[in-house]
């Protein structure tokens, strides 16, 4: 989300490579500034606060609304399908944070290791991350078919386990989809890590060669340390990501069976769009802000202390 | 060696599905029945792809897409662009704080904001709306392209400003005319990013576009894959239509689209 532009561009303006912006008073560049700060207050600022305030009313989305102080909120807190999702955040949360993270690590330092058919790699990697949700979503929907996919060709071949209704059954839906949607991307992380240990300096790895490092120590000695600002970022930006997940789960299951794959972004999402409880679907909102608002204060509040990230 | 053996794993499992649809794209009905993953058996069905082509209604909503995704572009290089100018330029009171904002702005989760934007949408008339549906587009990743554009316009060498200065040309002359076209690698990476990222959208156009005359390919695949949902070789003919576009840029493209999404794309 551009952070990475903007950390580089402010290390290179402190170290001198840049010029640095003109001080500048009055309005110009508010003017230029205007059109962006118009479309946000619009779009995200102003519907924001709209949704403060609705989420302490009984509104429906259409007519009039009556104050209902805290209810929506308790209600909230004492709905199952409310405790169900958070749970299955938190899930999604541990999965991404592990899965795809390792699978972009290994990808990453395989890659940089060699030297004939990178560029054909990386392209190999990245083709699932550009393509959309819904044909990812409908390629799966086909391979993991009880009937036609690829369980019931492995269990004609030997192998019964994996004759399952995978995205039917209670037991089995969410992680089904977090594994479409890890199909997608993890080979993004490979080339966002590639990148990252492509900067690092090579002489680092002679070295610890030198003294002797095997392949793991240098991973864990050199590679590691090195993209760790990279990794911190990935790293956050799945812990806030996973709070927000919401197409894989939507095409895919919405959030069923039985809730079973339900998450924040799809019961906030049912309660507005399909039982017109726009109040409680603000309520559902702000709290997964809230989430969010603690995950980043957690991160700036690591950087001022110190924390290279 | 074993680095290879490892990563060609990894690529059979990144490419593997994928080569699946392109088999069932080519498959006939009673083929799939018999064999539902391998390549065709019993010939190539070449007309899944008129059949989808019809059936899914592609000259409609690609060209929404294409409407959506150019007005996009072109809404989110002209905001971002002078608000990067700005942030590249001039250093005033609140660019940091202001900066923040835009860098916290885009983890705001969308459920946050939607009912309240989509009853202003109704009330504004941009509802089912393709400018409608620009508009939150061009909100939604501006933030994005200006952090990019402005980084890129801070490597920009100060001399040929500094010269106009002199000759005394207004800050807006300066943006036109010489920051703008020094920047073009810069907004062709955004726009690239920004106009797959348009293309790709879900949650907001399913959700703010429902005639049919106006839905793009995402909202509008979905509805035609699981109103055919039986005819795999079909649906999978569709999926291969609104991919191509976008694989056939990126193979193009490889190294900008990667430059811009690693930049910037941290996103589901």
């Amino acid at each position: 989300m551009g952070v990475h532009a903007k950390l580089r561009a402010e290390a290179q303006a402190r170290a001198g490579v840049l010029r640095r912006p003109r001080a500048r008073r009055g309005l110009l560049p508010w003017l230029f500034l205007s059109p962006l700060l118009a479309l946000n207050v619009l779009v995200v600022l102003g519907p924001s606060v709209g949704s403060v305030i609705i989420a302490f009313t009984d509104w429906t989305g259409m007519g009039n609304a009556r104050w209902i102080g805290v209810a929506n909120f308790v209600r909230m807190v004492h709905d199952p399908v409310y405790r169900i999702a958070l749970i299955n955040n938190l899930r999604w949360t541990a999965i991404f944070l592990t899965v795809p993270i390792a699978m972009g690590l290994l990808g990453a330092s395989l890659l940089a290791g060699i030297r004939r058919g990178q560029i054909l790699y990386r392209i190999a990697y990245f083709i699932p991350y550009i393509i959309a949700s819904v044909v990812n979503a409908q390629i799966w929907r086909n391979i993991l078919n009880p009937l036609l996919g690829i369980g019931p060709w492995l269990a004609h071949h030997g192998i019964p386990y994996f004759n399952v209704a995978f995205l039917g059954k209670e037991e089995t839906a969410l992680y089904t989809v977090a594994f479409v949607d890890n199909w997608h991307w993890w080979g993004f992380l490979v080339v966002v890590y590639l990148a990252a240990m492509q900067q690092v300096d090579p002489q680092l790895y002679e070295e610890a060669r030198l003294e002797g490092a095997g392949r793991w120590q240098e991973f864990r000695y050199v590679t590691l340390p090195m993209i760790r600002p990279t990794l911190v970022f990935t790293l956050l930006m799945t812990v806030i990501w996973s709070f927000l997940v919401f197409d894989y789960i939507y095409i895919l299951t919405r959030g069923g069976p039985a809730h079973s794959s339900e998450v924040l972004a799809t019961e906030a999402y049912q309660a507005a769009f399909a039982r017109f409880e726009a109040g409680y679907a603000a309520a559902v909102g702000l709290s997964m802000s809230l989430f969010t608002a603690i995950v980043v204060s957690l991160f700036m509040w690591l950087r001022r202390r110190g924390w290279e990230i | 060696m074993v680095n290879y053996v490892v990563l060609t794993l990894l690529a059979i499992f990144s490419l593997g599905p994928l080569s699946v649809l392109f088999f069932n794209s080519l498959k006939s009905v009673p083929d799939i029945a018999r064999n539902p993953l391998g390549p065709p058996t019993i010939g190539v069905e070449w007309g899944n792809f008129p059949k989808a082509w019809a059936l899914g209604r592609y000259a409609v909503t690609l060209r929404n897409s294409g409407l959506i995704v150019a007005a996009t572009i072109l809404g989110v290089c002209l905001v971002a662009g002078l608000a990067a100018y700005a942030l590249s330029r001039f250093r005033f009171r609140g660019a940091n704080f202001l900066m923040m904002y835009l860098l916290i702005g885009t983890s705001i989760p969308a459920q946050l904001f939607m009912v309240p934007l989509f009853v202003l949408w109704k009330w504004l008339g941009l509802l089912d709306n393709l400018g409608g549906i620009v508009i939150i587009y061009c909100a939604l990743y501006s933030p994005f392209a200006t952090f990019l554009l402005r980084s890129y316009m801070l490597t920009i060498p100060p001399d040929f400003e500094d010269a106009a200065r002199v000759d005394g040309a207004s800050e807006w002359l300066i943006f036109t005319r010489i920051v703008v076209p020094l920047s073009w690698p810069g907004f062709l990476t955004a726009a690239l990013v920004v106009g797959l990222w348009a293309y790709n959208e879900f949650m907001f156009a399913v959700t703010f576009l429902h005639s049919d005359a106006l839905k793009p390919v995402t909202t509008s695949f979905l509805a035609f894959a699981s109103r055919y949902g039986r005819d795999w070789g079909m649906t999978s003919a569709g999926a291969v239509i609104m991919l191509i576009p976008i694989a056939a840029l990126f193979l193009l493209l490889q190294r900008r689209f990667v430059e811009g999404l690693t930049q910037g794309g941290l996103r589901g």
